[in-house]
């Protein structure tokens, strides 16, 4: 309707979202650098003629200089920090998204039949989170890595299985809210099995907490993850995390302070990253917001 | 209130059953038993060894035993240190965990809090931002990386503290293991402190405030403290476990005679008795906790209150 | 043999050539002696003797070390003891402070000669199978009461009693009917150990053991308060319960904190004794246990990173100590199952293709020494046998590796896939992981590097239905090369290759029985030489103990066994 002025156009709310999203400057740059990682750490080992597993005799523990070709420098072992580096950070990020989607995969469904089914079924399933809040989980997962071996099936489980309560609970709460519905009563009218609403309408209304938790949880089992290599728990050999590099770093870190720096520095960008859009994320989904 | 406070606790009695029961199943399903060591023992010597300590019997006999003795108080001698029972052990070392866990808390409640607020009032400011990223750095930077740091530089570059050790408690002993552990708090803290002080600041009451002219530091203090520190206090169940579980890495570098530490020494060793009593005792220890956080909730919240009030 | 040591009964045990004496200690005496002086002559006499005191120290700044004031000891020491009762401890952390809290009948001087202890002489028959004990009257425990032949007795008996569980009991194997009390068959009041008298001990022996008087410093022989174990039983080996008859007394036990000791002043040699107290931390991380040095809290480093050497070898090169300690770091192989069950051939090639100069030299970095033997270098009596391959250029051995393996079955089309298993320990994995990549390099071998947590790593060693490559390591319980030659018996408790060789064994047998030094030696080198060439393990380097000590810490001296006792050690003025 014109009034003599611009039209007032009426934006959709995931258009909304994505505006207040670009507005918060430090998401926006995380987002970006991020990406750039992501490519960086796919992409960059090709480039050096080093790989990171074979020991260079001649330059145990060697600082980072251009002419030698390492990078980043050698380890105490003489093997190139840049391909460790980054071969560290795609199995800290795909530790990270996959110990994530366990626990997401868990939570959502947990919390979507506890909120669905109402009632008896949802008292006594919190009932078990309740449970479950209390118990010392880190405890639990590292008897699990000492008796059971370090494998990395075994650590995605096992950090997954400590974060899903968070999801669980908040998916709950969001599925009784949307229980209430008119148009889900419509459906359930018309005769949609449990299975079919579940589906169709209570989880795509998930997906922006979803995305926030996603991207929150992340940093958090990276974290884990090093606190586990610190233990000596964590990845084996040869595989390398971002947490094992910086912690044979931190043991180093006053003779060879760069086998410490590079590793940190590529572990604190990404949990940084991460963190800032998460928090991004959930300021611009929620509507309450508005600056 | 009263009614509440026992409710929740009759209820905590099967959480730190099934806490105990996972925990005994776990570690006597581990390979390596607790008497392996370089040297093997003689097979007759190890038949003895076993019996005493019912490890010949079936497990579900062993659990009978194991919850017998625990109503008692009697969590059993320490596999590995042969001269100790467990309980002597938690004696020793809870204490320490404690005073460094509660002292990490009050300082990361202090700063956290505070850093969160005055940049949630100066919202966007440059004082904001800095505020925001240095306590990125809590997060991102892990404890393991940031002790070592601390060390290299209050330690050995300057020497204003110990390197480590507990030295009984000494006070420039407690200072650096302290900062270590709190530090990821404070972030964590100051973040949702200052995401709470800006909704709370937005909301009518406080905005009527304003309009009033009272003095800024009056309302920030006696109205919107409270309700600001409201998610702080529900992250207190979050942060006491997170305190807990940092622990396990001060104690170790610092060197400090800790329950975290034993609880390390003890998984290593296949110390079942020693595993076994710290995971139960911090099981009760969390869930106690927790339930103190819920009251407080509880007592602050206005909402739950009157709710209480009225039934 | 007291008279083949070259010593008398007036030295005590470890007595120092420098001259060392405290003013505290000087004025002692002088109080002592002037007792029944008058006042002034005391006062003159004080004068006189201090001002003695000054000249001298200052003229012999250089031979006498003048003690610091307060004489505490910080040492480092690994793990947490799990227990300080001789007969129920294992490894070094326990060793080390029982060293200092009890003694045995031997003792060892700070360069590792071996010295009386409790016992002031002895002798043997011809035979070498019986012993004979006197024991030194002023021996006490630090309670006061005296120590007796009956102490030992009881001690011994306990040890090998089977109803006490000690991991040790197989140190006093060469007693006579010990084997056969620890198995059950036998009385424990059968064992060929008793006391004639207050002060003589009589020990039989199986057969004739020329390392029996070396054994007797291994802190398993030590004695124990026989009162105290009656009344505490098993704790007795605590702080308040603890009687021991060593130069020090248990104080403080704070668990995962520090231990410490103070001086026991009924100790026979205590005049000897410096220091007041001794601390020992048990601290693991070893950068931690670096940091606390480099910060001063700490005067002796009880193990090093080895990342961290270059970086000690520029900075803090007078304070490290390297020396080369009996034991053996090697790989072994699990030759009950396949792939290494009747393949020689297959284990020689692996072996040698393993560049052990690089690995020492470039990756530890500290001095140890390539092995091609089984028995390490300097030990007593005995030269080692090495492989003949040692002196070949690696090329050469390359070369040969590869035909031995293309013979043994495997090759370009059949690549051989094997596994290397160790223990959580960076060093461990650094070993590991050159290894996996000198086989892959020059054999095509494709290695799995298993890493697994200490007590499970054991117990799946010891059962060898899952190893195949397995690190492992000895260190020698006496300085005998029998310790050594002893591990691969087909029945020995630590024999996880699950080597047997019933030639090897029999050797062995026929050395235990031999009584002629020299004999014995050629029938131990023939056993070597059996051994390496069965491959059943592949010796990598020998061990380096690797410490670091202030430089104000006195009477420090390395030696092969790394034993360190503290009455032995006192602080310098600085």
């Amino acid at each position: 309707m014109r009034i003599g002025m611009a039209e007032v156009k009426s934006l959709s709310p995931g258009k909304q979202i994505w505006i207040r999203l670009k507005a918060n400057r430090a998401a926006v740059t995380s987002m970006g650098l991020i990406a750039l990682l992501i490519l960086m750490v796919l992409f960059a080992p090709w480039l050096s003629p080093f790989n990171g597993e074979d020991i260079d005799y001649e330059a145990i523990a060697a600082e980072p200089s251009l002419t030698s070709g390492h990078l980043f420098g050698t380890d105490s072992l003489g093997r190139d920090l840049f391909v460790r580096t980054m071969e560290g950070s795609r199995i800290s990020l795909a530790i990270g998204l996959v110990a994530t989607l366990v626990s997401l995969i868990i939570g959502i469904n947990y919390g979507a039949i506890a909120g669905y089914f109402g009632g008896r079924v949802d008292a006594v399933m919190m009932r078990i989170v309740d449970i479950l809040y209390a118990m010392p989980f880190m405890f639990f997962v590292i008897l699990l890595m000492v008796f059971f071996g370090r494998n990395i099936f075994l650590i995605f489980f096992a950090i997954g299985a400590i974060n899903w309560l968070d999801i669980a609970r908040i998916v709950r709460g969001q599925t009784l809210a949307i229980k209430q519905q008119s148009y889900v009563e419509a459906a359930r009218i018309y005769g949609a099995s449990h299975w079919h609403i579940i589906q169709r309408h209570i989880v795509p209304n998930l997906l922006g907490i979803v995305v926030v938790y996603i991207t929150l949880t992340i940093p958090q089992v990276i974290l884990v993850e090093s606190f586990l290599s610190f233990l000596g728990l964590g990845i084996q050999e040869p595989m390398t995390s971002l947490g094992a590099l910086v912690s044979e770093g931190a043991n180093e870190m006053e003779s060879y302070s760069w086998t410490l720096i590079f590793p940190a520095v590529f572990l604190s960008i990404i949990l940084f990253c991460f963190n800032f859009i998460g928090d991004g994320l959930r300021d611009a989904l929620d509507p309450k917001q508005v600056k | 209130m009263l009614e509440y406070f026992f409710r929740r606790l009759l209820g905590a009695i099967p959480t730190i059953f099934i806490i105990i029961l996972v925990s005994f199943f776990l570690i006597r399903l581990a390979p390596g038993g607790p008497f392996d060591f370089d040297k093997t023992l003689a097979p007759e010597i190890q038949a003895n060894l076993d019996a005493k300590f019912h490890l010949d019997e079936p497990v579900y006999v062993q659990f009978g035993y194991y919850l017998k003795d625990i109503l008692q108080g009697d969590f059993g001698p320490s596999f590995q240190y042969k001269n100790y029972t467990v309980t002597e052990l938690i004696a020793q070392g809870f204490p320490v965990s404690v005073q460094l866990g509660l002292s990490a808390m009050a300082l990361a409640l202090l700063l956290g809090s505070a850093a969160g607020i005055l940049a949630a009032y100066r919202q966007n400011s440059k004082f904001d931002y800095g505020v925001m990223t240095i306590s990125m750095l809590g997060i991102s930077v892990p404890n393991f990386v940031m002790a070592p740091i601390l060390i290299l530089i209050f330690a050995i570059v300057f020497s204003f503290l110990p390197a480590g050790g507990w030295n009984d408690g000494a006070f420039q002993n407690r200072i650096l293991p302290i900062v270590t552990l709190a530090l990821p708090q404070i972030a964590y803290i100051a973040r949702i402190s200052r995401g709470s002080m800006i909704e709370v600041l937005r909301s009518p009451f406080i905005r009527t405030a304003f309009s009033k002219g009272l003095p800024t530091f009056y309302i920030l203090t006696r109205h919107a403290l409270k309700p600001t520190l409201l998610p702080v206090i529900s992250y207190m169940g979050p942060a006491i476990a997170g305190i807990i579980t940092g622990s396990v890495v001060v104690e170790q570098i610092y060197g400090i005679p800790g329950l975290g530490r034993y609880f390390v020494q003890g998984a290593l060793n296949r110390d079942y008795t020693l595993v076994m009593g710290v995971v139960v005792f911090y099981g009760v220890f969390i869930i106690l906790l927790n339930l103190i956080v819920d009251l407080l909730y509880g007592w602050l919240d206005p909402q739950i209150r009157l709710q209480a009030r009225k039934t | 043999m007291c008279e083949g040591l070259g010593l008398n009964d007036l030295m005590p045990c470890g007595k120092q050539a420098t001259m060392t004496f405290t003013k505290s200690a000087l004025i002692e005496r002088l109080d002592n002696e002037t007792k029944n002086m008058s006042p002034l002559t005391k006062q003159i006499l004080q004068l006189i003797s201090l001002c003695a005191y000054i000249l001298l120290s200052s003229a012999n700044s250089h031979a006498a070390d003048v003690l610091a004031p307060t004489q505490v000891l910080h040492r480092g020491n690994g793990s947490e003891p799990q227990s300080l009762d001789p007969h129920k401890s294992e490894g070094v952390p326990s060793a080390n402070i029982q060293k200092d809290l009890y003694e045995g009948l031997v003792c060892e001087s700070p360069s590792g000669e071996l010295v009386p202890g409790v016992a002031s002489s002895w002798s043997v028959d011809e035979k070498n199978m019986r012993y004979l004990f006197t024991l030194r009257k002023n021996a006490k425990w630090s309670n006061g009461d005296p120590v007796t032949a009956e102490d030992f007795v009881y001690s011994w008996r306990r040890i090998v009693d089977p109803k006490t569980g000690s991991y040790y009991a197989q140190t006093l194997a060469p007693v006579l009917n010990a084997e056969d009390i620890i198995k059950g068959t036998k009385k424990v009041t059968s064992l060929g150990i008793r006391a004639i008298g207050k002060y003589q001990l009589e020990v039989r022996l199986k057969g004739p053991t020329p390392y029996f008087i070396g054994l007797l410093t291994h802190s398993s022989t030590y004695p124990v308060h026989k009162a105290s174990v009656e009344k505490h039983g098993d704790r007795f080996a605590r702080v308040g319960n603890l009687i021991g008859n060593g130069a020090f007394a248990l104080k403080e036990w704070s668990i995962q904190s520090h231990i410490l000791l103070e001086r026991n002043p009924h100790y026979w040699d205590n005049k000897n004794t410096k220091l007041d107290k001794v601390y020992y931390y048990p601290i693991e991380d070893q950068s931690s246990e670096l940091k606390r040095y480099r910060a001063g809290e700490i005067d002796i480093v009880e193990g090093i990173p080895i990342s961290q050497m270059p970086w000690l070898r520029k900075n803090l090169k007078q304070e490290l100590r390297l020396t080369p300690y009996l034991g053996i770091y090697y790989f072994g192989y699990n030759v009950t199952q396949p792939p290494f069950k009747d393949n020689k051939k297959l284990r020689q090639a692996l072996s040698m293709v393993i560049d052990r100069k690089v690995l020492t030299e470039k990756i530890l970095r500290t001095g140890e020494l390539p092995a091609y033997s089984w028995v390490p270098p300097n030990v007593t009596n005995y030269q080692h046998v090495e492989y003949e391959w040692k002196a070949w250029p690696m090329s050469r051995r390359i070369k040969y590796a590869k035909e031995l393996i293309k013979q043994a079955g495997y090759g370009k089309g059949k690549p051989l896939s094997v596994e290397i298993r160790y223990n959580t320990s960076e060093n461990h994995k650094k070993i590991a992981i050159v290894v996996a990549s000198m086989w892959k390099k020059h054999l095509g071998v494709k290695t799995k590097l298993h890493n697994e947590e200490w007590k499970v790593f054991l117990a799946n060693r010891k059962t060898k239905k899952h190893t195949q490559v397995f690190r492992s390591g000895w260190i020698a319980d006496y300085n005998d090369a029998f310790s050594f030659a002893e591990l691969l018996h087909s029945n020995h408790g630590v024999n996880d290759s699950g080597y047997s060789n019933p030639e090897y064994d029999a050797l062995l047998a026929q050395s235990a029985k031999e009584a002629d030094v020299d004999k014995r030696r050629k029938l131990l080198q023939q056993a070597e030489k059996i051994l390496l060439n069965d491959y059943p393990v592949i010796p990598i380097y020998y061990y380096m103990s690797k410490h670091l000590v202030k430089p104000y810490v006195g009477g420090y001296k390395d030696n092969a066994m790394d034993h360190h006792y503290s009455k032995h050690l006192y602080i310098k003025a600085h």
